[in-house]
């Protein structure tokens, strides 16, 4: 084969690649976005959140092998799936017995002193959580090994991994999933009206502070299920939460802090850009590609593709 | 000699008792575990000053300091491994190349706010640790110098290294304790509190952010290079990681934000702890410096946001009440009060001329093509019903909003384009329609940030600020109180002392009346009166007509954002279109029909 058609067949693995991972990537970050959505909290543990998930698919299906039974291809989809709810009360527990107490109704009115305790409390989570991580479950990078993660279906000579393809469609299953229950369900009305105006939603009879749990407890436990879908295709240890945090962050800023459905086409874009960048960068680069890309839409466009204006002068 | 000197040398007689317990110890320590535990308890007490610098006295949160940290020990390393250069040369070499990438890092980064730059200042030290892996410095060791030892900083007594790291500490913190007393750390005060005030009050924000940049980057660059010598070794983890950043931060807050004190106290507290910790822990619970870290924020913000420094200082306080505060009032001021400005040009002259002035936000449009000239000398009072873009007509020009077209004249000069601090600079000073006080500071304080645009030296600004305070009659007592403890009538002369103090020409108040009393309402004027006399300019926005005809020479009148009458207030109360925006058109017919 000629340099140009090796060329756009490197081009269109990477673009296939971008998709599939930028589908999971979409997911974790409607996560981080319903969190910053509905409370205005900017969560630096919420990597950390994504890498319990991955332990909690590990364990359930590698590690115990409690899901053993469900064979080697539902197995590690259902472990994922498993990793939100048990995240999910993680998140709810420790917004209600830390974060709550910097944020909610409590603290509508001391907005830029708020911010601040909430930035150092999360980090301070993320730290527990972390070196907490290394103590439970050692530093050895692990993965959830499965006959998909080294599968590949061809299609024209690209490669899709099976484990991605699967991943990419559970994510978007999943985000449509929280679509409906945000547009549909009477608690997920209840969440975007505390998302629109907090004291608003309180003259209503919106218990807010309820509300901010759930939505934590939620955006958390949506980004475990992601982290538990990136596992069978990822090696991981218990450092990997601050990576991911400004790869979401990226997406969510890209997709216009604020906007839930933003997120997902944030995180997209920012799947895109990784695996786009292995084309001119060298691999170990494609992290710096993503906190590359990050700065510039923060300096450019704070208000990403689909914001809001939320932000008052 | 005054309160402030004397507090000064206090504070330098507590540095040195400081430094010469820290040295008897570390000489009277034999253990070399130990000596080096307390080599550290410094690089990262440097380190966590540091971060103080920006952020603890500015309040922009970085948790990325670890890219001047990794930079100044990477710098050192490999001046001294690739070329040979002894780290005497080197660390300072990594103290300008730190300085440097503080100011390629603050150009954009400056532009951001609140959780926006915490985050970029994240994303900065995560990309470098992947660039040095990539560039093949996974883990890097100072080659050791047999032959001549001391040229190239290496010793096997480890209390040599412990009296380098002190020295750099007491460097960096009577350095902090300068900025602290000067008006380069009373702006970052006033940035911290409540930043566009300070910008009001004319002070270039950008730049003494980014001073501050640089001072915090070459801190922790030197730190960086001190304890990449004393480990011998460097890896991207250790010097870029987020940890190393979390630390800086860590130190800050738990020993006090926004002391030099504080990272000292947080890092002799917790360091230890940590290290102690891990050495007896480490190999059965690997995590435990994380864990203990970790903890130690969490525990911090939650009970004491301000760290243990504040905490103890506010007890001590109480158990002293009664005692005055320590005065930062200078005493005896050669010109006391009379001072009351500069040289007036042409009283009956134009000073400052609006011209088809606009403003829209989206298709709603606040200001509409406004046309208005205040005559020097006089009191020119702008009223208009809620809404109607007086408030937004202020903020165009005093250059907190872009004028979307028009010009805007000031003594023949155009201020469209201009920021806020030029503006003031130019002699325009303004109060806001909810009292943008610097809550945490002293009356004094709070007023002498605003002398600082009229002012060559500080001695000269804490002149202009007592004649502030005392042309408002807030000298006395009130000096030295805390600004959020003020009544609404105290913060609202506060504020006007503060927009005084660089004898501004003129002086644009928002609403200063508004939630007064009749008696306080009465006082106010009487001082606006007082001020206007002695020939400042006045544009006042009211939206009670009763205090306005009392006090204005001229009224311009706004509704949804245009100029609908100007001149006389006998005139301009009459004038039917303006009893019309005021009543409402229903309201006009009845008066009208019960006239009839």
């Amino acid at each position: 084969m000629t340099d140009l058609q090796w060329f756009f067949i490197n081009f269109f693995q990477a673009l296939a690649a971008g998709l599939l991972v930028g589908g999971i990537y979409g997911l974790m970050c409607v996560g981080l976005g319903i969190i910053f959505g509905v409370m205005r909290v900017v969560n630096f543990a919420h990597g950390d959140f994504m890498m319990l998930g991955m332990y909690v698919a590990y364990y359930l299906f590698t590690g115990f092998g409690v899901l053993l039974f469900l064979g080697p291809y539902a197995g590690p989809i259902v472990a994922a799936a498993l990793a939100g709810p048990i995240v999910f009360v993680i998140g709810w527990l420790l917004h209600r017995y830390l974060i709550a107490r910097v944020t909610g109704t409590r603290v509508v009115s001391a907005e830029a002193e708020g911010h601040y305790t909430q930035i150092i409390l999360t980090l301070g989570i993320a730290l527990v959580l972390e070196n907490g991580g290394l103590i439970l479950f050692g530093s050895k990078p692990l993965s959830v090994q499965t006959p998909m993660s080294r599968e590949s279906w061809e299609v024209a000579f690209i490669f899709f991994n099976q484990a991605r393809t699967v991943g990419f469609v559970i994510s978007i299953a999943f985000a449509i999933g929280l679509y409906l229950f945000l547009s549909r369900t009477n608690l997920g009305k209840a969440l975007r009206a505390a998302a629109d105006n907090p004291i608003a939603a309180a003259y209503v009879g919106v218990d807010v502070d309820r509300s901010h749990g759930i939505a934590f407890g939620l955006g958390c436990g949506i980004t475990a299920i992601a982290g538990g879908l990136i596992a069978s295709s990822q090696s991981f240890q218990p450092y990997i939460g601050f990576d991911f945090v400004i790869v979401m962050y990226a997406g969510v800023v890209l997709g216009g802090m604020g906007s839930i459905l933003g997120a997902f086409w944030g995180g997209l874009t920012i799947g895109l850009v990784q695996q786009m960048s292995t084309l001119i960068l060298p691999y170990q680069l494609q992290n710096t590609a993503i906190f590359v890309v990050f700065l510039l839409i923060i300096f450019f466009r704070p208000r990403g593709m689909f914001g809001r204006v939320w932000e008052r002068t | 000699m005054s309160a402030q000197r004397r507090s000064l040398m206090w504070q330098y007689i507590a540095i040195g008792v400081f430094a010469v317990v820290y040295l008897l110890v570390g000489f009277v320590v034999r253990n070399s575990y130990y000596q080096l535990i307390m080599t550290l308890v410094l690089i990262w007490a440097t380190m966590g000053l540091s971060w103080n610098m920006l952020s603890g006295y500015s309040g922009m949160i970085s948790f990325g300091h670890a890219s001047f940290f990794g930079i100044g020990g990477y710098t050192m390393t490999i001046a001294f491994v690739d070329f040979g250069i002894t780290p005497w040369i080197g660390i300072p070499l990594g103290v300008i190349t730190g300085v440097i990438s503080g100011v390629i890092i603050g150009v954009p980064t400056f532009r951001l706010r609140g959780h926006y730059f915490a985050l970029s200042m994240l994303a900065y030290p995560l990309a470098l640790l992947y660039v040095f892996e990539w560039l093949g410095y996974q883990e890097v060791s100072l080659p050791m110098k047999r032959d001549a030892p001391a040229l190239y900083a290496q010793f096997s007594d480890p209390r040599v290294y412990m009296v380098l790291a002190l020295g750099l500490t007491i460097l960096c913190m009577i350095m902090s304790l300068h900025v602290e007393r000067s008006r380069f750390g009373m702006s970052l005060l006033a940035i911290k509190q409540n930043e566009p005030a300070a910008e009001a009050a004319g002070i270039n924000t950008l730049r003494w952010k980014m001073m501050a940049m640089m001072v915090s980057a070459g801190m922790a660059a030197a730190a960086g290079g001190l304890y990449a010598l004393v480990l011998l070794v460097v890896t991207p983890q250790t010097m870029f990681g987020v940890l190393t950043s979390a630390q800086a931060l860590i130190f800050a807050l738990f020993g006090g934000v926004g002391t030099f004190w504080g990272p000292v106290i947080g890092a002799a507290i917790l360091v230890p702890l940590a290290e102690t910790l891990h050495a007896e822990l480490g190999h059965i619970i690997p995590g435990i410096q994380g864990v203990v870290y970790g903890s130690a924020i969490i525990i911090i913000i939650l009970l004491a946001p301000d760290g243990i420094y504040w905490r103890i200082r506010d007890r001590l306080m109480q158990r002293r009440l009664g005692a005055p505060a320590p005065s930062l009032v200078p005493e005896p001021i050669a010109a006391r009060g009379a001072d009351t400005g500069r040289a007036r040009s042409s009283p009956g002259q134009p000073l400052l001329r609006l011209d088809g002035v606009s403003r829209a936000f989206g298709g709603l449009k606040a200001v509409d093509d406004v046309s208005i000239s205040v005559v020097e000398g006089l009191v020119h009072g702008i009223i208009g019903p809620n809404g109607a873009g007086k408030t937004t007509l202020f903020n165009v020009v005093n250059g907190f909003l872009a004028a979307g077209a028009g010009h805007i004249d000031f003594a023949g000069a155009e201020l469209v384009g201009l920021k806020p601090h030029e503006i003031c600079r130019r002699g325009i000073g303004r109060t806001f329609q909810v009292v943008r006080a610097f809550p945490r500071m002293t009356v004094f304080q709070n007023v002498i940030v605003g002398s600082y645009v009229g002012a060559a030296t500080d001695a000269e600004a804490e002149r202009l600020a007592f004649a502030a305070l005392e042309r408002v009659g807030l000298a006395d007592q009130q000096a030295n109180a805390i600004a959020r403890g003020l009544t609404m009538k105290q913060l609202r002369l506060m504020e006007l002392a503060r927009a005084l103090a660089p004898r501004p020409r003129l002086l644009m108040l928002d609403e200063i009346l508004a939630g007064l009393g009749h008696d306080e309402l009465e006082d106010i004027l009487r001082i606006i009166r007082q001020v206007n006399r002695e020939g400042v300019t006045i544009v006042i926005i009211e939206h009670t007509m009763q205090a306005m005809v009392k006090l204005a020479d001229h009224f311009s009148v706004l509704d949804h954002g245009k100029l609908i009458a100007s001149g006389p207030p006998a005139e301009v109360v009459r004038n039917p279109a303006v009893i019309e925006a005021y009543l409402g058109k229903k309201w006009m017919d009845r008066a009208k029909n019960t006239v009839a």
